[in-house]
């Protein structure tokens, strides 16, 4: 039997190395598990600071074992590769993997174990947990803000007809497909926005009349940012378009237009938009806030979204332009059909972050008194009968922003992975 | 006589303060086959782009197939419909299908129904020899093919026309041979073309006249048995002797 080279790991002792070296970091995550969730020490008898870094110096050490070149075993080969490559590496692999086992313990018994849900008032919360009941009492609030109970379901019926208006495009036979463009950037947001003014509104049709004051919540998240992106890509793509005209005056207006709006905070447009635009109206002239903050909010991001889409547009080669116009298509007919249709193509990404952030954004309509999720928060933290309750409703709009977000974004993955063409 | 189908008179034009083209006069004869070589950066590719106003000539006049080239020719359109091009980097569209290539202009420059434009898409590619990748994307062709169906896509535009800017320079030596078949069969079947290329083998296989190029100038223009066997101009004879 070949005598153990502790300097030295290789292919030839591969099997005691990496037998010792995982019977050492079992031992360290052992140590460190115990101490987290049991917490008992199972190292005391050593020295003081020595107890603390035990795991850490017993790991590292048993991945120093392990470190082996082409081992020849393909989960030690991936290990190595990724987590393992040096000692420094190795070091953060294990400080990162004893943290995540620190935290979990507090963070689990606040979420669930020591939680309460039930009850309906703030006397239910006895544990030294999350009081989940704030949510679920609420939650009605947070969905839909001040709109009446029992009005509910015609916000869910809209948003479903809404919903389903938008699959529409998929179902159009062949022939129709041409129209779809036209479809998605003119007739389904007027559709839209009579299902939502008749439905949600009312004010006709034996519905009652609800004032948009007293929508809110998440379904208020869900309108400003559906209608804000719509008609803000299409308005982008405009002046996009515009800042590249050889027109001068089209170009300018473009240019002074991308650079007021990118110029200016969202929130001082909001504030213009609610405070000071009514002023210069004349006295018989009403439009509706919502309608206000959701003009102001389109007119801002378009001015990124041309942006982005300008940087689309200068990416295309020069060719592509000359090959369009040598075969006799004007300036419409080779944006349409050549352009664009590689332009957008090319800027998903960047288009996914700007309706990203816009949705993030709509948060900020709170100053104007609009109160989305975000705002309905703010305002329950401050109910004298539900004080105290901040980081549980901050934690629940998270969860629900991250879920949105992120959804949006494997959306936007998909489409890159569809129109993904080979050069 | 016919008329001259492209009449240049006294054509300048600058690129900033650099004149690229000097007093450039020159007719074409309708089915004719005009080759114009010289050394790169002579203008020989800008004279060209300005036969169908990709570039724009600053003094004196084009006329292509009676009409004048200038900025107030609102039908810019419809001339370059009746002027295919070939470039030198292919200039497909990518998003598109072969076959969806060169239908793209037909059906929305022409209005011509679609079933037509594909079956006239489908014959032209044919011609070319690449009817069987009709369906592929221009990514997926080798060079060469790519090449051949920008020909084809220019064609379906059934252009009076055809000016070729240096259609093989980017290709493998094994590709220019199938391009340049294609243009020698595009030759006989009576097209105008106005090539520029450095193929002097093609040159003198189907050009009527070579035009040669020097700092923005046509130094000689003459036939083409002519221009081989005896050049007027020392700066022609350099030339030749370079590459042939």
């Amino acid at each position: 039997m070949q005598a153990i080279n502790f300097l030295k790991p290789n292919r030839d002792n591969i099997k005691n190395y990496s037998i010792i070296g995982s019977v050492l970091i079992l031992i360290s995550l052992i140590d460190v598990i115990s101490n987290a969730f049991l917490k008992t020490n199972l190292t005391s008898f050593l020295p003081g600071s020595l107890t603390t870094l035990f795991p850490l110096i017993l790991g590292l050490i048993g991945l120093n074992m392990m470190r082996i070149d082409y081992s020849g075993n393909k989960t030690l080969d991936l290990l190595n590769k990724n987590i393992n490559t040096n000692n420094f590496n190795a070091l953060l692999t294990l400080l990162i993997l004893f943290s995540i086992i620190k935290a979990l313990p507090p963070s689990l018994s606040w979420m669930i174990f020591d939680a309460n849900i039930s009850g309906d008032s703030k006397d239910a919360c006895t544990g030294t947990g999350a009081c989940w009941t704030y949510i679920k009492v609420w939650f009605r609030r947070f969905m839909y803000g001040m709109y009446p109970n029992e009005f509910h379901w015609r916000i869910n019926t809209a948003f479903i007809l809404v919903i389903a208006l938008g699959f529409v495009g998929y179902f159009l036979k062949e022939n129709l497909k041409k129209y779809l463009a036209l479809y998605y950037v003119i007739i389904y947001p007027v559709i839209a926005y009579l299902v939502i003014y008749y439905l949600i509104s009312g004010g006709s049709f034996g519905l009652q009349w609800v004032e948009t004051g007293a929508w809110g919540g998440l379904s208020l998240t869900f309108i400003v940012s559906f209608f804000c992106l719509i008609f803000c890509f299409p308005l982008g793509m405009i002046f996009a378009l515009g800042r590249r005209s050889n027109l001068p005056v089209i170009k300018y207006i473009s240019i002074c237009y991308i650079e007021f709006w990118r110029g200016v905070p969202l929130i001082t447009v909001l504030f213009m938009s609610s405070v000071m635009f009514p002023m210069f109206l004349p006295e018989d002239f009403f439009m509706d806030k919502l309608v206000r903050v959701i003009i102001a909010i389109t007119l801002f991001e378009a001015a990124y979204c041309a942006e982005v889409i300008r940087g689309g547009l200068q990416s295309l080669p020069r060719g592509q332009y000359d090959a369009a116009k040598s075969l006799g298509m004007g300036y419409w007919k080779m944006h349409i059909f050549v352009i664009l249709p590689q332009a957008l193509k090319l800027v998903i990404p960047g288009i996914a972050n700007t309706f990203l952030a816009l949705v993030k954004d709509t948060p900020l309509i709170f100053v104007v008194g609009l109160a989305e999720l975000a705002g309905m928060l703010a305002l329950a933290k401050t109910n004298p009968k539900w004080l105290g309750f901040a980081m549980e409703g901050y934690i629940f709009a998270s969860i629900i922003f991250w879920i949105i977000c992120y959804a949006m974004s494997k959306y936007s993955y998909n489409l890159e992975a569809k129109y993904k063409t080979e050069r | 006589m016919s008329d001259p189908i492209i009449k240049i008179q006294n054509m300048n034009k600058w690129f900033g303060d650099f004149q690229v083209l000097k007093n450039i006069n020159l007719e074409v004869e309708a089915n004719k086959k005009i080759v114009v070589c010289g050394p790169s950066g002579s203008g020989k590719s800008t004279l060209i782009r300005c036969i169908n106003r990709l570039e724009e000539h600053q003094e004196g006049d084009i006329i292509v197939d009676g009409n004048e080239l200038s900025e107030k020719t609102k039908d810019i359109e419809k001339i370059r419909a009746e002027v295919g091009m070939v470039f030198q980097q292919f200039n497909l569209f990518p998003h598109l299908s072969i076959l969806d290539n060169c239908t793209l202009a037909p059906i929305w420059v022409k209005k011509m129904p679609k079933k037509e434009a594909q079956e006239l898409a489908l014959d032209q590619l044919k011609k070319v020899q690449i009817d069987d990748q009709a369906n592929k994307f221009p990514g997926q062709l080798s060079g060469g093919q790519q090449q051949r169906c920008a020909i084809a896509r220019a064609l379906c535009m059934q252009p009076k026309i055809m000016l070729f800017d240096e259609p093989t320079s980017a290709l493998d030596p094994e590709m220019i041979k199938e391009v340049l078949d294609a243009m020698v069969s595009l030759a006989k079947g009576g097209m105008t073309m106005i090539v520029v290329t450095h193929e002097m083998g093609f040159a003198k296989e189907v050009a009527d006249e070579v035009i040669f190029m020097d700092e923005g100038m046509i130094i000689e223009k003459a036939e083409t048995k002519e221009f081989f066997a005896n050049p007027k101009s020392d700066r022609t004879k350099l030339f030749l002797s370079q590459i042939l």
